[in-house]
């Protein structure tokens, strides 16, 4: 459904963010950009978000996609409700039904009960599912995640990555991050990215089948190995 | 410590109308405590009405730099080009002493109360102004990319997000607006003299110089301070209470 046909990006100080990337995401994958910082993945995120243009390349969609998008701060407004952060992006668009799509978006992150919360008042892991409840309640096709859980604690981290899984629902999700357990655990396909210049590595697919909890199976453990070993250096 | 403030001026005045008694000081060079509160006494009706004009004439003034400076930081926070076209004159303004416009002002305005409040207006609207423009530019990066994201239009990005925003930022201005508009209000009147709207606080005080009245412009300086101290008191009042809300 995305067709990224060699991609690139350079800042106006000379910088190349991002050299000559192509990947294509099928519609319901969930797929992990995985590499250091530097990497241009999350470069990568913006110009699929259509946040920023690529100086080469082009990013074709099939069909136009509905968007969310989760940053790595939960970026809510301190002045506004839960509710009323979840349901801003109802607003800009000016969708119907508002107040009730806010309210089971918070209840599907499990935040049913903290509509009049304020951000302030919350801890670092529910503010970030108030963050994924806002993507959520605009029912995009597809959801694109920069790095969500990398400020969180271990505990807050496995609870909420837990949770995505169920939140996925057929959705597409790419999702960037620079830790291989997250990738492992979460992506059906993880995409290697590498630093100057920022560019694809390699796409390896997951063998891991779905479970209880995939990290105790032995498919997740073969699959760390695996994009460990693709990141040593021959 | 909460009383510290008013423990320290009970104690100067003792000290002030002390030292005033023991050197036998002329009330026309040095009044002391005492003589100032007798002329603030014989002259109050006067001297509280002066006080209301001086301080309608700094509220009018604080009133007209909000609408001008959050109208004006709008337009130059929305648009490039008003941007352009409006901050070379509002720093031109700022950077003018009033005391060199203020006679200009009273010369052109036929109505003096009108042209008081313009000088008052000049010299208190640049803080609201300039915080408030800053404050709007300052959203955080990635809630304006959000707004992109969901293809906001400039006003829903300016009400929903660039507004609330810089609310932290105008409130600090505002009260720097505050004492300002106060310090123009009087600047104006000084210029002004007689020719103005002779009523001012700060006329009283031209007048009373003229005239020797020492103890008469001591209390009339006391009322502008007292003026000052509770236009500040009301305004950091407000910030405190929209911060808990905004900040």
């Amino acid at each position: 459904m995305l067709t990224l046909h060699g991609v690139g990006r350079r800042y106006p100080n000379g910088t190349v963010a991002l050299a000559g990337a192509s990947l294509s995401v099928g519609a319901g994958e969930f797929v992990a950009l995985l590499g250091p910082s530097g990497c241009g993945k999350s470069t990568l995120l913006r110009l699929i978000a259509g946040l920023d243009r690529p100086d080469q390349g082009s990013v074709t969609w099939d069909t136009p996609p509905r968007l969310g998008f989760v940053f790595q701060d939960p970026t809510l407004l301190p002045w506004a409700t839960a509710l009323e952060n979840v349901r801003l992006p109802l607003r800009l668009s000016s969708t119907p039904g508002q107040q009730q799509r806010a309210t089971e978006a918070l209840a599907q992150v499990g935040l049913a009960g903290f509509e009049t919360a304020r951000p302030r008042e919350l801890s670092g892991g529910m503010r970030m599912r108030v963050s994924i409840a806002r993507a959520l309640a605009t029912e995009p096709t597809v959801l694109l995640m920069d790095e969500p859980f990398a400020a969180l604690d271990e505990f807050t981290r496995h609870a909420l990555q837990h949770d995505l899984r169920a939140q996925q629902a057929g959705r597409t999700i790419i999702f960037v991050t620079h830790s291989i357990y997250e990738a492992a655990y979460l992506a059906s396909r993880v995409v290697l990215m590498s630093a100057r210049p920022g560019r694809i590595v390699t796409t390896l697919a997951s063998p891991v089948a779905h479970g209880p909890d995939r990290r105790l199976s032995a498919e997740y453990t073969a699959f760390v190995a695996a994009i460990t070993h693709a990141l040593s250096p021959a | 410590m909460k009383f510290a403030p008013a423990l320290l001026g009970v104690l100067a005045i003792l000290v002030w109308e002390g030292a005033v008694r023991f050197w036998h000081v002329p009330s026309y060079l040095v009044p002391g405590p005492v003589a100032i509160g007798a002329a603030f006494l014989a002259d109050a009706p006067l001297l509280l009405r002066s006080l209301v004009a001086t301080l309608t004439v700094a509220l009018l003034a604080l009133l007209t730099s909000c609408v001008l400076g959050l109208t004006l930081a709008g337009a130059i926070a929305t648009s490039r080009w008003a941007r352009a076209a409006i901050l070379p004159w509002a720093i031109v303004l700022q950077v003018t002493p009033i005391v060199a416009i203020a006679p200009l002002i009273i010369v052109w305005l036929d109505d003096p109360f009108a042209s008081l409040v313009v000088c008052a207006t000049i010299v208190a609207f640049f803080p609201i102004f300039s915080n408030t423009a800053a404050g709007l530019a300052a959203a955080a990066p990635e809630l304006q990319d959000l707004f992109r994201l969901h293809r906001a239009t400039r006003w829903q990005t300016l009400w929903l997000l660039r507004l609330p925003a810089a609310i932290p930022a105008f409130l600090s201005g505002l009260r720097i607006s505050g004492g300002l508009a106060l310090v123009g209000a009087v600047v104006a009147e000084f210029v002004a003299g007689s020719g103005g709207f002779a009523s001012g606080l700060a006329f009283r005080i031209v007048e009373a110089g003229y005239r020797l009245q020492v103890p008469r412009m001591f209390a009339a300086l006391v009322l502008l301070s007292l003026a000052g101290i509770v236009i500040d008191t009301v305004l950091a009042g407000a910030q405190a209470r929209l911060m808990r809300r905004f900040g």
